[in-house]
């Protein structure tokens, strides 16, 4: 089946079967591997991509789903070079030790950060709860989400 | 000796010092198996035993075989002569027969056992062709628990007639004697469950064969990829110089990854005999099944006192349930927990059987701090109780008793069968400044008048405990030092990746001892292609043992650099001297290292050493327990650990603080729970309840350098597990300090709601 939709901002074709999923699909048809897998059944949140300005498990989503969605993954969050305030500050609090589960906590916070620029330190935690993290503890992403508030209420004046 | 000193202006070591790994991670663009991709290349699913204990009576492939899509299916059938076994890192003269068959012929021993590989176009049309095999099995009694194991009426291995493969011994001194001599005894038994260490990344692995050159390469590898790299070799009856083992970027490994696992020999003998590259990613729900467990100890154990609080002596049995093979390293938790139980502690005579048996669950391996947790939780729980007994109080007891820097080095009990570690001694340290430390920092003096309280409905309690942690296992690692035409300095290094920051580690003790900025090292690791011969990354090694490497490549880099330049200025080499990356004459001229690329620099360094390090530490809890729900929250978790010296303070805070938390899921949460089948009852993150971010919101960390280890010129300390180590046993004295009004004794983890709960209603009912 073909499938058509935005993948960070570039409009993108696939032919994908039906029970492919979006993170599959992203991964292995659109190349961008970003996207991580770590369970494939919605526990986890490696996979976390954000559709339409939500934060989505690619792995519970197919992909024909997508279709005329605006899908923006960890790469689409990057700039050309350097990184965004919420990247350095998880470098800066070393809110990453494997990597494996970043892409999936960046894109969540990116998600509600957009949305929630003010979002208490509760509110962090309790959204981040749905993805799993097994190196760092949390901690440092935590504080990592706390500082990158500044940049988030800084575009919302911006606007 | 004395720690080498660095020069004054390059300062990385011991620094804050963001990694370099972290740029490719945050943008996306770390390189993980799955992320890599051959043309043509074939995936591979495997059809796992749904059965415990069985016979196998037929496997048929046929339906399977016609299925669009699919390639081949491979069973025992097809591996010709006998079925190679997955080799031990640490053999001893009784494991023999119980090794792992790749993959299992005659007998299934456990639930997840692989029994058939599918190779097809894509890995959906692999697993859905599993379902099209028959496998006819016929079911033999299941042996699940430590009873019916150690009883040895039903044999997992009829030839050898015994379900216990290896009893370990560890002794010193005269137990029987001390416990006659003593004053005070306390015996309890105790229990810690079976776990994993579930890294975010599950298994994988990418074989290819090229028949040209008659060569295998491995990508995935991690941890271990040049004892993998023989292991493989061998198997495989190729040279050694056949087989590569290309390590990528690996998501976690907690010591279960990157161990030779069946399937790894599989994939590529799939790969070489069907020439197509072959892909295998590991699921969750397999993963579960497949990659080691480990933990799974009871005992009972005492420990003899003098009225004082001073201990005398240590005795018991250990049991440990290491499933239905001895995996690669099966063995090190069961001799680890034998070895170090007495931790931190003065215990003059000890004397400790450790019993592994097998079992139809599946195999054991290491998870972090692996023999060393249980060890700890025994102890303190006795210290606890005999605290109590002796009506002393718990940090005085604790100070009566801990090693102090003049008895340095402190010999542990030696473990016989010996599988090459026997005796072992803490190399240096005084173990009462990080406990100082903890009472300091969580306010012992104020917050002991909670003991036991109930404050809005929720009892309160304290707990400390210390522990130690061995580190920068031997025997040796290698590093190539080599000037790029870029005027960059490659650092090619034997030990592995794993997550923990290994390229920004070893970049920061290149760059102090070349005294050149950071960015002009460049790290390459874990594969076999950049060295002869090296180690990889296990019992916390990586740091001390390749950072020493570095040292030494170091040296000789310069040497060489001084050389080159005395050659182009015309003098002898002791008229030269080289800083910061310039070589000089005491006359003023000068030579910049990037004028001698043409010359070229490529030396090897290495380091020997096969004496451990111990970081020792405390842990201090604050627990809350609500005894309506029997829910426990961590009110304050403080650690305080000395590593003999700090690389980097940011990661090693990360470590510390991630291995607290994994172990706060080892004590409330995580459990591998079998049916009396023996079929696994936990198949998702949704059963295997690993640590959220809205669970323990407070956990602090402080390091301490003050006795760096005498065994490396770093004086370093390996570091990567610690933290993990003492969280058992000084929750569950927390738990029971705030229960001390039911007296109930938690000694059995985990500590899940329903069982905290359980406790207290027990006590209820006995008033
Ligand atoms: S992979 Fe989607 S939630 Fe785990
Ligand atoms: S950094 Fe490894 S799982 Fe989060």
């Amino acid at each position: 089946m073909k499938v058509t939709f935005t993948v960070n901002g570039a409009a993108v074709s696939a032919d994908v079967t039906p029970r492919m999923t979006l993170a599959d699909c992203l991964r292995h048809e659109l190349h961008l591997t970003g996207t991580h897998i770590g369970c494939e059944h919605g526990v986890c949140g490696a996979c976390t991509v954000i559709v339409n300005g939500d934060a989505v498990r690619g792995c519970l989503m197919l992909a024909v789903q997508a279709q005329g969605a605006s899908v923006t993954t960890v790469e689409g969050l990057s700039l050309e070079e350097g990184l965004t305030p919420l990247q350095e500050a998880f470098k800066h609090h070393h809110a990453l030790q494997c990597g494996f589960c970043t892409p999936g906590m960046l894109t969540t916070l990116h998600a509600l950060l957009s949305e929630e620029p003010d979002a208490s330190e509760e509110r962090i935690r309790d959204v981040i709860s749905g993805n799993i993290c097994r190196c760092t503890g949390y901690v440092p992403i935590i504080e990592a989400a706390l500082d990158a508030r500044a940049s988030y209420q800084q575009a919302r004046g911006d606007k | 000796m004395k720690p080498a000193s660095h020069h004054a202006q390059n300062t990385y070591i011991g620094g804050h010092i963001e990694r370099v790994e972290d740029y490719r991670f945050l943008r996306g663009e770390g390189q993980y198996l799955d992320d890599v991709s051959r043309p043509g290349q074939w995936h591979a699913a495997f059809l796992r035993s749904p059965i415990a204990h069985g016979r196998i009576r037929k496997i048929d492939a046929s339906a399977a075989l016609v299925m669009a899509g699919v390639h081949a299916v491979v069973t025992a059938n097809d591996i010709e002569g006998d079925i190679p076994t997955i080799p031990f890192r640490r053999p001893n003269p009784t494991i023999g027969p119980y090794a792992q068959p790749i993959i299992a012929r005659e007998k299934v021993r456990y639930f997840g056992e692989p029994v058939a590989m599918v190779l097809a176009e894509s890995a959906e049309l692999a697993e859905d062709a599993l379902a099209a095999i028959v496998l006819d099995i016929e079911t033999l009694p299941p042996v699940i628990e430590r009873e019916a194991a150690m009883s040895d009426k039903v044999l997992l291995f009829e030839d050898v007639k015994t379900n216990v493969p290896t009893v370990f011994n560890a002794d010193k001194g005269d137990a029987d004697a001390a416990f006659a001599a003593a004053d005070y005894v306390i015996r309890d038994t105790f229990y810690t469950q079976r776990q994993t260490a579930l890294p975010m990344e599950t298994r994988g692995l990418l074989a290819e064969w090229d028949a040209k050159l008659g060569k295998l390469s491995v990508s995935g590898a991690a941890k271990l990829p040049f004892f993998n790299r023989k292991a493989m070799a061998k198997m495989m009856k190729l040279p050694e110089e056949a087989v590569d083992y290309i390590e990528l970027d690996v998501g976690g490994g907690f010591g279960a990854r990157g161990e030779f696992y069946p399937e790894d020999y599989l994939v590529a003998f799939g790969a070489r005999k069907f020439g197509h590259p072959v892909k295998w990613i590991e699921d969750r729900r397999e993963h579960l099944m497949a990659i080691g467990h480990s933990r799974e100890c009871s005992s009972d154990v005492e420990l003899a006192f003098r009225k004082d609080g001073v201990i005398l002596g240590m005795r018991g049995s250990l049991y440990i349930n290491i499933g239905a093979y001895v995996r690669p390293n099966g063995m090190t938790p069961v001799r680890n927990a034998a070895q170090f139980m007495s931790g931190p502690y003065r215990v003059p005579a000890i004397h400790l059987d450790a019993y592994a048996f097998v079992s139809n669950k599946t195999p054991a391996g290491t998870y972090r701090g692996p023999g060393r947790y249980e060890g700890c939780f025994f102890i303190e729980r006795l210290m606890d109780q005999a605290a109590a007994g002796l009506g002393i109080d718990r940090l005085e007891i604790r100070r009566r008793n801990l090693l102090t820097h003049t008895e340095m080095p402190y010999p542990l009990a030696t473990v016989l069968p010996s599988d090459g570690r026997a005796e072992t001694q803490c190399d240096s340290g005084h173990h009462l400044e990080p406990f100082e430390l903890v009472v300091h920092d969580s306010k012992w003096a104020e917050k002991s008048a909670l003991q036991g309280t109930l404050i809005d409905g929720r009892y309160h309690g304290i707990a400390i405990g210390s522990f130690i942690e061995g580190g920068a296992s031997g025997p040796q690692e290698n590093v190539r030092m080599e000037l790029h035409a870029d005027g960059k300095v490659g650092l090619y290094a034997g030990s592995s990746a794993i997550g923990q920051g290994l390229e920004t580690i070893l970049s920061q003790i290149a760059a102090d001892y070349l005294e050149l900025p950071m960015d002009r090292i460049v790290v390459f690791h874990g594969s076999t292609t950049y060295l002869k011969e090296g180690w990889g990354s296990f019992g916390s090694r990586a740091t001390v043992m390749g950072g020493s490497a570095v040292l030494d490549a170091a040296k000789k880099f310069l040497a060489a650099f001084r050389t080159h330049a005395a050659a182009r200025l015309g003098v002898t080499i002791e008229e030269v001297t080289v800083s910061e990356g310039v070589a000089r004459t005491a006359d003023g001229r000068s030579v910049p290292l990037s004028e001698v690329i043409a010359d070229g620099i490529n030396v090897d360094g290495s380091f020997k050493n096969q004496t451990p390090t111990y970081t020792y530490g405390s842990s201090f809890a604050h627990v809350a327990v609500d005894a309506g729900t029997g829910h426990v929250e961590i009110v304050d978790y403080v650690v305080a650990d000395d590593v003999g010296r700090i690389i980097n303070s940011m990661t090693l805070h990360g470590q510390v603080m991630g291995a607290a938390v994994q172990g706060f899921g080892s004590v409330f949460s995580e459990e591998l729970v079998y049916n009396d089948e023996g079929q696994l009852m936990v198949g998702s993150l949704a059963d295997y309840l690993v640590p959220l971010a809205s669970d323990y919101p407070v956990v602090r960390c402080h390091s301490l350098e003050n006795w760096p280890s005498p065994t490396n010129p770093l004086g370093a300390k390996g570091a990567g597990e610690g933290g993990i180590i003492p969280v058992g046993g000084v929750v569950a004295n927390a738990v029971a300090n705030a229960l001390s009004s039911f007296g109930v004794k938690p000694n059995v983890l985990p500590l899940s709601p329903s069982r905290v709960w359980e406790m207290i209603e027990d006590a209820r009912a006995k008033v």
